[in-house]
């Protein structure tokens, strides 16, 4: 569905994508993981139409990516949640789902469809409906990306992703994000997640890229990262599994 | 009592007028996180835009107004587009700059034009002004502030109903979020541009009947209305609203009792207490974010 070949992504002088090659199967949820600075942000945001600054390959379904806007990519089938969440805090969460689907509102058989969208996600995130008409600067850190995964998810895209969703959230509301990912896959939706936290993203994925300085350095079945010795060293730590809960390692903390 | 009152009458006339100005710089700001300074420039370009088409009687009253509108609504679409468009990643600072030299622009064409003259034109109505409480109260007064309110209604149900103003809202609260909602971004700032220069010209076809327009007008107009806005809160609009007539009532009020020739000073007077007390502005708060 989504393959890139070659990338190399540009911060003005600084290379900090040095030729990625990346597939993403239909239905697959394939994680992208890596320290801070590694490249992950950067390289989603090429995809995204974020940066322009890039040379290589993107394709979506076969069609190049390439000076498209970012407006133009969300119509064709990729949306994605931000790092940071960024919703619409002086809008209402309600609105903020809608904006969501701001490019199918433009066509006027699609209001029922969107409707229904709206109701799928406020089933996903109960929460998110009691709160419906407050500003969504109200709501709380976790409830805050609910919103962001529920906007996104209000594009209808084929592909979503996401950037470092758990950052800053609590270990239980983690598992609860993590977990609505595992369900929207298991539903026929394709996924790329971007983490730091490489073992819980690892836990729920297909398939994992590890990325370090604008490289991949390692790929394959989620299962075998999780496994291999080389992984487990650097990025979850020689004795997490002895002393820390799941799902709770930050990257590099006890190496 | 029957002084007041003419004194109340005239402040609310001027008053709505600062605030229909005020509204143009909040709505622009809302949208953009801009200030612009050309804000003022179309004003002027609808009020002589109305005394050469209707003043000149080329067009029933209507038409020139809608006519006027429409072009300098135009003008401030071509301001976003030529002026502003090719610097869109630049900081805040030098787009205000810009915006400035467009206000010296519009300020040269708009001489070029109408020439250095003042053009009046007469009353919009031709009914007698009413008498109230001994207070004489013009008809183009009322017609000013229903105008007004429209304005301000209008802008309000645009933001609260639409899902266009709503995307335009989520543009200056998040540029980038708004872009990967799949809004784009970079037409609401043209829209946005449209609107308020749009605005700006009403202002000036509702003032030019009650002032002498000329190609310098725009200056201390604009600089009245930036004034209002600040008062009421930027970005505001019942702020700009309550800025407006406020600055337009102690103004009258400071003429009619203190001197006649301290009218714009007041103005600025009344900026900087409000500023010293509220830095926010009347109705302007600080925005519910968390992160």
């Amino acid at each position: 569905m989504l393959n890139i070949q070659n990338l190399k992504c540009y911060h003005g002088r600084i290379q900090a994508i040095k030729g990625v090659d990346l597939f993403i199967g239909k239905g697959e949820l394939v994680t992208l993981v890596g320290a801070n600075g590694s490249g992950k942000s950067t390289l989603v945001q090429a995809v995204c139409g974020l940066l322009n600054e890039w040379k290589g390959e993107i394709r979506f379904e076969n069609e190049l990516l390439a000076g498209l806007k970012p407006s133009s990519i969300v119509k064709r089938g990729i949306s994605m949640v931000p790092e940071g969440r960024m919703i619409f805090s002086t809008l209402s969460v309600l609105d903020n789902l809608k904006l969501g689907a701001y490019t199918r509102y433009r066509k006027k058989r699609m209001a029922e469809a969107v409707e229904n969208d709206l109701q799928m996600v406020l089933d996903l995130f109960p929460v998110l409906k009691d709160r419906a008409s407050q500003p969504a600067g109200t709501l709380s850190g976790g409830e805050q990306q609910m919103l962001a995964i529920g906007r996104a998810l209000m594009a209808r895209p084929k592909l979503l992703v996401l950037d470092e969703p758990s950052v800053g959230l609590a270990p239980l509301l983690v598992r609860k994000i993590l977990s609505t990912l595992e369900q929207l896959r298991n539903q026929g939706l394709t996924i790329l997640l971007i983490e730091q936290n490489a073992h819980a993203a690892l836990e729920i994925a297909d398939r994992g890229y590890v990325i370090e300085t604008g490289r991949v350095v390692l790929e394959g079945a989620a299962s075998d990262l999780l496994n291999d010795e080389e992984l487990k060293k650097v990025y979850l730590g020689k004795d997490y599994c002895e002393s820390y809960p799941k799902n709770f390692i930050p990257l590099r903390c006890c190496n | 009592m029957q002084e007041i009152l003419q004194y109340l009458f005239s402040g609310i006339t001027n008053g709505a007028i600062y605030a229909v100005i005020a509204v143009g710089f909040s709505m622009l700001y809302n949208s953009t996180e801009l200030i612009n300074f050309a804000h003022g420039e179309f004003v002027m370009l609808g009020g002589l835009g109305i005394v050469t088409l209707w003043g000149g009687s080329l067009l029933p009253l209507p038409a020139a107004f809608v006519l006027t509108v429409i072009g300098v609504a135009f003008v401030g679409f071509l301001l976003e587009r030529v002026a502003l468009r090719k610097v869109s990643r630049s900081q805040p600072i030098v787009l205000v700059i810009i915006t400035i030299g467009a206000s010296i622009f519009l300020r040269g064409i708009g001489m070029l034009i109408w020439g250095k003259d003042a053009h009046a034109i007469p009353s919009f109505t031709k009914l007698s002004p009413m008498d109230v409480f001994g207070a004489k109260l013009m008809p183009q007064s009322i017609l000013i502030l229903a105008i007004v309110l429209l304005v301000v209604v209008g802008l309000h149900l645009f933001y609260r109903k639409t899902l266009t103003g709503k995307a335009m809202q989520a543009c200056a609260i998040n540029e980038k979020a708004a872009w990967l909602s799949g809004i784009p971004s970079d037409q609401m700032v043209l829209l946005a541009f449209f609107l308020s220069a749009g605005i700006g010209a009403i202002a000036g076809i509702i003032i030019a009947p009650i002032t002498m327009c000329g190609y310098d007008m725009g200056i201390l107009l604009g600089l009245k209305g930036f004034c209002a806005a600040m008062l009421g809160g930027l970005g505001s609009l019942w702020g700009s609203l309550v800025g407006g007539l406020l600055l337009g009532i102690s103004e009258s009020l400071g003429v009619g009792y203190v001197s006649s020739s301290l009218k714009d000073a007041i103005a600025f007077l009344v900026l900087l207490l409000i500023l010293y007390i509220r830095p926010t502005g009347i109705l302007g708060i600080k925005e519910a974010k968390r992160f």
